[in-house]
């Protein structure tokens, strides 16, 4: 890549959006899991995505980290297209997936290390960048342990900081509380917050969970393949006329809400 | 979209937002990836001390029991590459080391479907780097591990006075490296196929079975003429049949070119298919449908 060339990617990644997805559809066979979804989430946000199981969060998540390609639409990483420049886009993104993730059987360190190599980051300097981004997650000082000694919460918070080693403007976390204890997904959200304040990262956050949203928190309502509200909390109570978020969410997807268990 | 509205940016407000500046993947990322892949197969073979364990006792009861009352029965002949009668538990030592690299190739093409649900492969597929070369580092870290196991089964089998000439210790290692690239590209190509596995037994039954033992790892294929005119056309379509002869000449540092271009041959084509159902948009994922099963 040239020079000018480069200079011109940059350019064009500091006047885009941490991610926008616009007018994405996808099928399996007969059953649409997506109908022309498209959602924005600006840098430095916090933007959650909601919506019961089975509202196709998982497959937009799928669509975004490119295990398959979108057919219909446009998914755009800081500007670059998913599908025409995965790699400049996927150097962007860093992923929380809902499932584990890591080896149980290797340390901290040996989980983040093979994490840095899969983005090509040289070993010196993959040491350092694993030792700083144990410390953002308060976990530095077991960086040898095995993965199988830390509860759910710790090992999730080790998953945000593999997430973190190359750098991304756009994170994703696909239900990233789900089996964890009140104390745990609290750690969990507040570091995450904490990042989107003092890094500027753009947070896409899916959940079913009501009481994860804060006030200032952008809101994407997906229900059954359709995005139904996007916008910030006043606005979605505002819209529906209801006095809080569940009962705003119940009557906007004209569900008895299963975020009310919660 | 956006790309004619960013060129009168200034480049300090760029500069200002990014967090990295845009990097290409050059070689030494490539090769940094490379190992990375490579190192993680390794680490987690040996942590898993039960599967190491298991992978070096499948073998070696075939050798020290099966073996021993076999040899009773089936009287070994005269046959290229061996220049003398030989014992058939000499006989029988690269069909064992074909052995060890199927189930290894099977039970990481296994691994792979349980990754694909766990999350561990969509793990490796958003990195950066082209798909294709992920999935093949991948492959060969599995290579990497089951040529392992061979040289610690081949050095137990040294005891049980199968001693092959010094030389073939090293001319076998390109024979184990093809024939495991063969062998972990089937696997990776049903891993993409499979929908889901609930137990090996499947695999054992429909993939491992039918091919161990409709090949010549167990017995001579004139021996199958002999009895089975149809069996041993079978046998000489299989895949395996060819990997085993071309350990086994390679072990006596021979070569046999006719199960070497066969090998080279399905390597590329299981390969290429497996690499074709990974892809993003032609691939079969993506009309299997749900992400990872979910």
């Amino acid at each position: 890549m040239s020079q000018s060339a480069s200079a011109a990617v940059a350019a064009g990644e500091a006047s885009s959006a941490a991610l926008r997805v616009s007018g994405v559809s996808h099928k399996f066979g007969e059953k649409t899991a997506l109908d022309d979804v498209s959602l924005e989430v600006p840098r430095g946000t916090f933007t959650v995505l909601l919506g019961l199981n089975g509202a196709g969060k998982s497959t937009l998540f799928a669509l975004i980290t490119r295990l398959y390609d979108n057919v219909t639409g446009e998914i755009r990483i800081l500007g670059h297209d998913v599908r025409r420049a995965p790699t400049l886009a996927l150097q962007r993104l860093g992923v929380v997936f809902q499932s584990r993730t890591l080896d149980t059987d290797l340390s901290l360190a040996q989980n983040l290390s093979y994490h840095a190599a899969l983005h090509g980051i040289p070993a010196g300097e993959a040491r350092r960048r694993c030792r700083e981004a144990l410390e953002t997650v308060a976990l530095a000082d077991r960086a040898n342990e095995r993965v199988r000694a830390l509860s759910g919460g710790q090992a999730r918070r080790v998953e945000i900081a593999r997430s973190l080693l190359h750098r991304p403007n756009l994170l994703l976390l696909d239900e990233p509380t789900v089996g964890l204890d009140i104390g745990s997904r609290e750690g969990v959200l507040g570091i995450v917050r904490s990042l989107v304040a003092t890094r500027g990262l753009g947070v896409l956050w899916a959940t079913h969970l009501i009481d994860e949203i804060a006030p200032d928190d952008r809101i994407v309502l997906l229900h059954k393949g359709r995005v139904l509200y996007t916008g910030d909390v006043p606005g979605m109570l505002a819209a529906s006329g209801a006095k809080d978020l569940r009962v705003a969410f119940r009557i906007m997807t004209g569900t008895a809400s299963e975020a009310e268990a919660a | 979209m956006s790309s004619d509205v960013i060129e009168g940016r200034t480049a300090a407000s760029a500069d200002a937002l990014a967090a990295e500046p845009v990097k290409r993947l050059g070689l030494r990322a490539y090769l940094v990836c490379f190992r990375g892949i490579v190192w993680r197969e390794v680490l987690r073979f040996l942590h898993q001390r039960e599967r190491f364990l298991s992978a070096l006792v499948r073998p070696l009861v075939w050798l020290f029991i099966f073996a021993a009352g076999f040899r009773q029965v089936l009287g070994v002949s005269i046959i290229p590459p061996y220049e003398s009668y030989v014992l058939y538990e000499v006989f029988v030592t690269p069909g064992l080391v074909g052995m060890i690299q199927l189930f290894n190739a099977m039970q990481s093409s296994l691994s792979m479907v349980y990754d694909r649900e766990t999350g561990a492969m969509r793990t490796l597929l958003v990195s950066p780097f082209p798909r294709s070369f992920l999935l093949s580092s991948k492959l060969v870290g599995g290579v990497a591990v089951s040529i392992l196991q061979v040289y610690v089964f081949l050095a137990i089998a040294y005891f049980w006075e199968i001693e092959p000439p010094r030389i073939g210790y090293l001319t076998v290692l390109p024979a184990l490296i093809l024939s495991g690239l063969m062998l972990g590209s089937l696997a990776l190509f049903m891993s993409s196929v499979i929908r889901q596995l609930e137990n090996f037994a499947g695999v054992m039954n429909f993939v491992i079975f039918p091919m161990f033992f409709a090949s010549s790892a167990l017995y001579p294929l004139w021996r199958i003429r002999e009895s089975s005119p149809l069996l041993y056309e079978i046998c000489r379509l299989n895949p395996f049949t060819h990997a085993v002869e071309l350990i086994r000449f390679a072990l006596y540092g021979q070569v046999d070119w006719t199960s070497l271009a066969i090998v080279v041959g399905c390597t590329v084509l299981f390969l290429g298919a497996a690499i074709f159902a990974y892809n993003p948009s032609k691939g079969l994922i993506a009309r299997r449908g749900g992400p990872g099963g979910g």
